[in-house]
């Protein structure tokens, strides 16, 4: 079992140092950085000078340690587009993003295990089979479609949610919440759904395959022949084994849901930072490119890591197969 | 004569001919590819050339007469008189081409490093695994738009429209390659300790014969099973980098585009700018997809590694 966490770990790092060399090598070879920071009128001195100042003559494992020390301080560099430091503008739309993936997580856990129980649970019908088919047209559909579909039908045709912006927010000091006003929370419906749409079709395969295994088994048999009542067989017996797999596999979604919102809030013009992420690759703004492949890299493999482990808690054939 | 014999007699037609699924999104997808191909022909106006437009024909509905200028167009036409059919045949045909090229681009790069993995083993196999799986910790689309804009930034300025398309494929296809690399190299493994390739090595055939003469042809059913998703997947992708305006350049619009340009729209009322597009993307990605699925099923190689 230590092996285990150690070989996991060891992972963790490795993609954590990867991800570092591809956000440093945007920093040094996309763009010349003195090009960007000094004008058309320069000489050769100056040029020399700045190289000498920003360390560009030193050694590239020593530029490297010098990148990734400043990283771990907070220092990621300026933007190009706004003149400010690049983390701190991805911070302050950070708790948009998160709010927003939040609330589409919960979303897609609650339905897709309730979808998934049903549909195990009557395997035919015409209920199951409406399930299954639009589960299946609903991941063949590009999210931004269903978006576009959904902002159609509630904001153009009824009339009853916004189809863009937050709504209003209540500052926190340290974080800006959407959640404790009216306009906040109709303006999460429609983005919320159309990001957690896609998780909970995968969460509601998931829990279907799982349970149907389950009830195959002897101890469901045996309760069966035992006399119980359906009802506790299922829910008391059943649902109890199958979620634990499910969960897991839920948390690691979690980091996709991030990376997905940057479609969604395109569609629905949400200012959090997936939409900063699409103006800063428009725009060439290396910082912001590079500050948010660092964040999303720490949180996917934070999330992994912690999935992982909660894994080998929860699950003890793992821990005895491996402590061996 | 006797390979077209064979091909109606194998399984594999079999099952086809008895999937309804699959005839029909086979139809629907090999009509739409040949749609685009024949775009030229098909269209009845040239969307790119200026001379062919008439402002006057803005906004017209479909199939009904424009009241100033009396044409009429099947999808009706956008805010500049563009014939919505022509712009949507022409925009087929260049998230066709992207994402054919990019599941080509990404198989070539997989095909290749799957079976160096699996032939060479040791450390050269450590290391690119170990890329793959640092790869799959990020969702595909991630490393589509990374790659897309940092390849931007190395494009001079005044060639980034003209560039765009093949920056693209490049990213979609480096976005992709694990899966190919992960399914060639687990195939490999198995086929490398087969009789037939001991023999091989026995009569003195180099690795390079080897590995593209035995190995690869006994490797490509789950690849051809992977490359059709693919290519579902790749056509989702462009025109999902495209819809956020980190694909292909107004230049030259892909369906993707041409959803990011009908969505502006969708409040005033000229719905057919967004819902044509956005339906033939449906049903191309759709029907591509389905048939990945049955082609799945039907062949049943072992997909996992």
């Amino acid at each position: 079992m230590i092996s285990h966490i150690l070989k996991r770990a060891f992972q963790s790092v490795l993609v954590l140092f990867v991800t570092g060399l591809v956000a440093f090598a945007m920093f040094r070879f996309v763009g010349d950085p003195v090009e960007n920071m000094l004008g058309q009128e320069r000489t050769e001195a100056e040029v020399e000078r700045l190289r000498e100042q920003l360390g560009l003559n030193d050694p590239f494992l020593v530029q490297y340690w010098d990148f990734i020390s400043g990283a771990l301080r907070g220092d990621m560099g300026v933007s190009f587009r706004q003149g400010r430091p690049a983390l701190e503008i991805i911070l302050e739309r950070l708790p948009a993003t998160l709010e927003l993936a939040l609330v589409s997580a919960l979303l897609a856990m609650t339905f897709g295990i309730l979808f998934g129980i049903f549909t195990a649970i009557r395997r035919k019908g015409v209920m199951t089979n409406f399930i299954l088919t639009s589960s299946l047209v609903g991941v063949s559909l590009p999210t931004f479609l269903i978006g576009i579909f959904l902002i159609y039908v509630f904001s153009v045709e009824l009339k009853v949610l916004p189809s863009f912006g937050r709504g209003d927010v209540i500052d926190l000091g340290w974080w800006d919440t959407g959640l404790l006003t009216w306009t906040g929370i109709q303006s999460l419906i429609l983005p919320a759904i159309t990001l957690g749409l896609y998780q909970m079709t995968l969460i509601m395969r998931l829990v279907r395959s799982e349970m149907s295994e389950v009830l195959r088994q002897d101890y469901i048999r045996f309760a069966r022949a035992r006399g119980l009542p359906e009802k506790a067989i299922n829910f008391r017996h059943a649902v109890k084994n199958t979620l634990i797999p499910v969960i897991t596999v839920a948390g690691l979604q979690i980091g996709s849901i991030i990376a997905f919102s940057i479609i969604t809030e395109t569609v629905f013009q949400w200012p959090g930072v997936g939409l900063l992420f699409i103006d800063s690759i428009q725009f060439v703004d290396i910082p912001v490119m590079a500050s948010y492949l660092m964040l999303i890299s720490v949180m996917f493999v934070g999330i992994n890591f912690l999935v992982d482990m909660a894994y080998l808690a929860i699950d003890p054939r793992l821990r005895e197969s491996k402590g061996h | 004569m006797d390979m077209v014999k064979r091909a109606f007699e194998s399984d594999l037609f079999w099952s086809f001919r008895h999937s309804p699924v699959a005839i029909i999104s086979f139809v629907v997808a090999v009509t739409l590819i040949l749609a685009a191909v024949f775009a030229p022909l098909l269209a009845p106006y040239n969307p790119f050339d200026p001379g062919s437009l008439n402002l006057m024909n803005g906004f017209s509905q479909p199939m009904v007469p424009n009241a100033l200028t009396g044409d009429s167009f099947l999808m009706g036409a956008d805010d500049q008189g563009r014939d919505v059919f022509s712009t949507i045949l022409y925009g087929m045909r260049i998230s066709l081409f992207v994402g054919f090229a990019a599941v080509i681009f990404a198989l070539v790069i997989g095909i290749i490093l799957g079976l160096t993995s699996a032939y060479a083993g040791g450390r050269v196999e450590a290391i690119i695994m170990r890329i793959a799986d640092v790869q799959l910790t990020f969702p595909s689309i991630l490393v589509a738009m990374l790659v897309f804009g940092i390849a931007k930034g190395f494009t001079p300025v005044h060639l980034r429209d003209q560039m765009a398309i093949w920056v693209l494929i490049v990213s979609i296809g480096l976005s992709d390659w694990v899966q190919f690399a992960r399914v060639v190299r687990g195939a490999a493994l198995v086929e490398k300790k087969k009789e037939y390739v001991e023999a091989a090595i026995l009569i003195g055939r180099g690795p390079l014969g080897i590995v593209f003469r035995h190995i690869l042809p006994n490797v490509l059913s789950p690849v051809l099973v992977i490359a059709t998703i693919s290519l579902a997947l790749a056509i989702i992708a462009e025109a999902t980098l495209s819809f956020l305006g980190v694909g292909a350049p107004p230049t030259e619009p892909s369906l993707g585009t041409l959803i990011r340009i009908g969505q502006g729209y969708l409040f005033s009322g000229e719905w057919w700018i967004l819902f044509f597009p956005a339906m033939t993307l449906l049903m191309l990605a759709l029907s591509v997809n389905l048939l990945g699925d049955w082609l799945r099923d039907a062949l049943n190689p072992k997909l996992d590694d």
